[in-house]
Order: C-alpha cells, then sequence, then structure tokens
C-alpha cells in the first residue's frame, strides 16, 4: 500500500483546530479590512485629487506586491526599529497572529476598496438625481442610497475576494501559526508524509470554498433578488 | 548598494522574472486545453477540465505548491523503487517551481479563456466551417486570434497574481529574490530594508506589465469601435 493514511485519521483533532485557527483568522481580517475599505473606497471615487491621489496610492502599492513580503515586512521587518520595540504596542507587533491579521486586513482593504469604487461608479444615474431632487444632502446621499444599493451590487465579487483571502490566510503558516496549512506543515514534517498529510489540508479547503460559495449565494439571493433574471 | 546584497538581489529579481515567464508559458497552453475540454461537446472531456478548474482554484497556492513539491518529490521516490529504480531522485525546485505554477495558473487561465471563446460571435466559427475549415482549422484560425482581445482584461489579472505568487516558491527553497531578501535580512538583521527593496521590485514589474499589457490591448483593439456612453 502506497498512501498512509492511519496516521492522518489520528491527527484530525489537529485539523479540526487548525481550521478554527482559519476561520478566526479570516473573520477578523475580513471585518477589519471591510471598515477600512468603505473609507478608502469613498476616496477613490472623489473627484478632488487631494483626496483621490493617497486612496490610489495605497490601493495601487498593496494591489502591487507579493502578500507574502507585506506579511514579512509587518512581522520580521518591523522589528528592525528600536522604536518598534521599545513601544507599548510591542506585545502586539511581536504575536504572529496579531501580525498576520494585521497584514491580511490590509491586503483585504485594498481590493475591497477598489471593488466598492467600481460598484459605487456603477450606480444609475438616475438615482442619485432623484436623491438630489428630493434634496438630500451629500451625507444623506450616501448613507441612504449610494452605500446601500453599492454594497449590495458588490456582493458577487466580493464573494471572490472573500475566497481568496480563505486561501491567502494559508500564509499564516510560514509565520509559525498551526492553521489548517501549519496543521498539514506539522503532521509532514513529523511523519514525513507530504503527499497524504498536504490533500487533506487540500480537501479542508476545498470543503471551505464550497461553503463561502455556498453562503454568497444565498446572501445574493436575498440582497440581489431584485436584480436576478426574471423567471419565465 | 544595500551593504553588498544589491545584486544578489537583483540576481534573485532576474530568476523570478524567468520563473514567471516559463510558469506562464505553460499555464497558456494548459489554459487553452482546459478551455477546449470544458467547451469541448464531449461529456467526459467537460466535466475533466470542469473538475481540474474547479479543484485548483479552490485550494490555496501555497498548499498546491507544498503538496506538490514535498507531495510529489515524496509519490516519485515512492513509485520509483516498484519500476525498479532504487536511486533517491531529487527534483530542481526551478522546474517544479515552473510546473506547479503551470498547473496553477492554467485553471484560472481557462476560466478567462473559456470567457473569451464565448465572447466571439457564433457566425464566425460557422463561416469557418462554411469555408469547409476543420475543427482545427477553425479553431487556431477564427477562435484563438479573435479571443485574445476578450482575454487581455482577465489575463493581465491573471499575470499580475501569477507574478506575485511566485514569491511562495522561495517557501520550498527556490533563490528567487525573495529568497535572497531573508537570507540577507537573516546575515544583516535589517529586514525591514530588504523587505521593502523587494516589495519596491515586484512594484517595478507589476507596473511595467500594466502599462505593457494595456499596450497591447490597445493593439489588439484596433479597428474596434467602442460604445461610448
Amino acid at each position: 500500500m502506497i498512501f498512509d493514511y492511519t496516521v492522518i485519521w489520528e491527527n484530525l483533532p489537529l485539523y479540526i483546530s487548525g481550521v478554527g485557527v482559519t476561520l478566526k483568522i479570516l473573520l477578523i481580517s475580513l471585518a477589519c479590512g471591510l471598515a477600512l475599505a468603505i473609507p478608502l473606497g469613498l476616496m477613490r471615487v472623489s473627484k478632488s485629487p487631494l483626496v483621490n491621489f493617497p486612496a490610489w496610492l495605497y490601493t495601487y502599492v498593496i494591489r502591487g506586491t507579493p502578500m507574502l513580503v507585506q506579511l514579512f515586512l509587518i512581522y520580521y521587518g518591523l522589528a528592525q526599529f528600536e522604536a518598534v520595540r521599545e513601544s507599548v504596542l510591542w506585545p502586539y507587533f511581536s504575536s504572529a497572529t496579531f501580525c498576520a491579521c494585521l497584514a491580511f486586513a490590509i491586503n483585504t482593504s485594498a481590493y475591497s476598496a477598489e471593488i466598492l469604487a467600481g460598484s459605487l461608479k456603477a450606480t444609475p444615474h438616475g438615482e442619485i438625481e432623484a436623491a438630489k431632487a428630493m434634496g438630500m444632502s451629500r451625507f444623506k446621499l450616501y448613507r441612504r442610497i449610494l452605500l446601500p444599493s453599492a454594497l449590495r451590487r458588490a456582493l458577487p465579487q466580493y464573494s471572490n475576494e472573500v475566497i481568496m483571502m480563505l486561501h491567502t490566510t494559508s500564509l499564516a503558516s510560514i509565520v509559525t501559526l498551526i492553521d489548517i496549512t501549519g496543521a498539514a506543515r506539522t503532521v509532514s514534517s513529523q511523519y514525513y508524509l507530504p503527499f497524504e498529510a498536504f490533500i487533506t489540508a487540500g480537501l479542508f479547503y476545498l470543503c471551505l470554498t464550497f461553503i463561502l460559495v455556498r453562503l454568497f449565494k444565498l446572501a445574493e439571493r436575498r440582497w440581489l433578488a431584485y436584480l436576478a433574471p426574471r423567471k419565465a | 548598494m544595500l551593504n553588498g546584497y544589491g545584486s544578489t538581489i537583483l540576481d534573485g529579481a532576474w530568476l523570478t522574472l524567468i520563473l514567471a515567464l516559463t510558469s506562464m508559458a505553460v499555464a497558456i497552453v494548459l489554459g487553452l486545453l482546459g478551455a477546449a475540454f470544458r467547451l469541448s461537446p464531449i461529456k467526459w472531456l467537460a466535466l475533466l477540465g470542469e473538475t481540474y478548474a474547479t479543484v485548483i482554484r479552490g485550494i490555496p497556492d501555497l498548499v498546491l505548491i507544498l503538496l506538490i513539491f514535498y507531495g510529489g518529490q515524496d509519490m516519485v521516490n515512492r513509485l520509483a523503487p516498484m519500476l525498479g529504480y532504487d536511486d533517491y531522485i531529487d527534483i530542481n525546485p526551478f522546474i517544479a517551481g515552473v510546473f506547479t505554477m503551470g498547473f496553477i495558473f492554467g485553471a484560472y487561465l481557462s476560466e478567462t479563456f473559456r470567457g473569451a471563446f464565448m465572447a466571439i460571435p457564433k457566425g464566425q466559427a460557422e463561416a469557418g466551417a462554411a469555408y469547409g475549415m476543420n475543427g482545427m482549422q477553425v479553431f487556431f484560425r477564427i477562435l484563438v486570434p479573435q479571443m485574445i482581445r476578450f482575454a487581455i482584461p482577465g489575463f493581465t489579472n491573471n499575470w499580475l497574481v501569477l507574478t506575485k505568487a511566485t514569491a511562495l516558491i522561495s517557501v520550498v527553497g527556490l533563490q528567487d529574490m525573495m529568497f535572497k531578501a531573508k537570507s540577507a535580512a537573516d546575515a544583516t538583521r535589517e529586514p525591514f530594508t530588504f523587505y521593502l527593496a523587494v516589495a519596491a521590485l515586484y512594484l517595478v514589474l507589476t507596473s511595467v506589465s500594466l502599462l505593457a499589457l494595456r499596450y497591447l490591448e490597445k493593439r489588439y483593439s484596433v479597428g474596434i469601435k467602442a460604445a461610448d456612453l
């Protein structure tokens, strides 16, 4: 027999706790990333270059460099500076979980901001004109008309981003965290069974991906029902 | 420059570029095959193409890299003795990297190419058939040249993701610029400086790619009337 799955079976609890770590990192970074993305996305649709340019530069630089480099800059890089090592924030910056969440949140905020900006720009003219005709202030226009409809219409693209982020969290294993990939790396090096260990990790990710796709389908049915093709 | 590590990092950058380009060549071949399979009227071929695209796109790149690199090496060495070959087989990390990246991004490209093929009006292929061309001729003479224009925006995206994903190959020991930067950072204890330099080099690479592909898109859209909104 060339495959040995008894070891994988015995180490299943390690994988399950890895799923927990993966989901925890994913949820924290998505929540922080989205909170950052909304102001950034609004800046990206501004006509004033003073507001638009910083947001453009931020998303351009983040989207133009690899996630791994960003993660290393934060986790290993910041320790180079004495000011960081002696600051009150050092306990945070020396924690792999914090650095991973921070790096992933920054990364996803750039991509989500671009998605949101695209969706804001695609708002039908009539909706904005109607809001203005009703005498809404700019703030009210954004809060009641632009953001709710843009966030909904961004849902299909955002679901892609969420799945990309799920896959990105596997990089956490490089900075010593035991997520799904980390569990597979542990099993692989302890028993020297790389093939079985990583195939198992792949299956876990595949299941999580399918579940996420399913959840977003449900969300779209709930919030984008008015855009669905009419049933014959 | 960079405490004398500048030139090693540039060597690494060159390797990164070569790795990205060769992987893309492999990915284009696999992507075209995948798209042709998925659009094929033969059921099992379509299913095969569909499975390839879905499974690969559902698993993180890093896991696939570790699986193919370590798992693949392990499998080869478990299978080789059965074929009467007893020496330990060591796979070259560059070749393994190229095939791993090619295999992963072939799946993404098959999706891009499939969409682009479907955007070509049906009449084009029918006209080709009416001229007496066989399936292969219609595919390579009529469909592929027109597909390129529709595929460029998606292709640009795939290429940028691939370039950035090459950084992951350093994890399995290929001496690309990420790997070189890590060694330099460990030796000098100045990780921020070196990772920042690598980030800048990647930014140059992605910016140049964006400009070049935008030019290409213009070239392939010559003679196409854009609708004014």
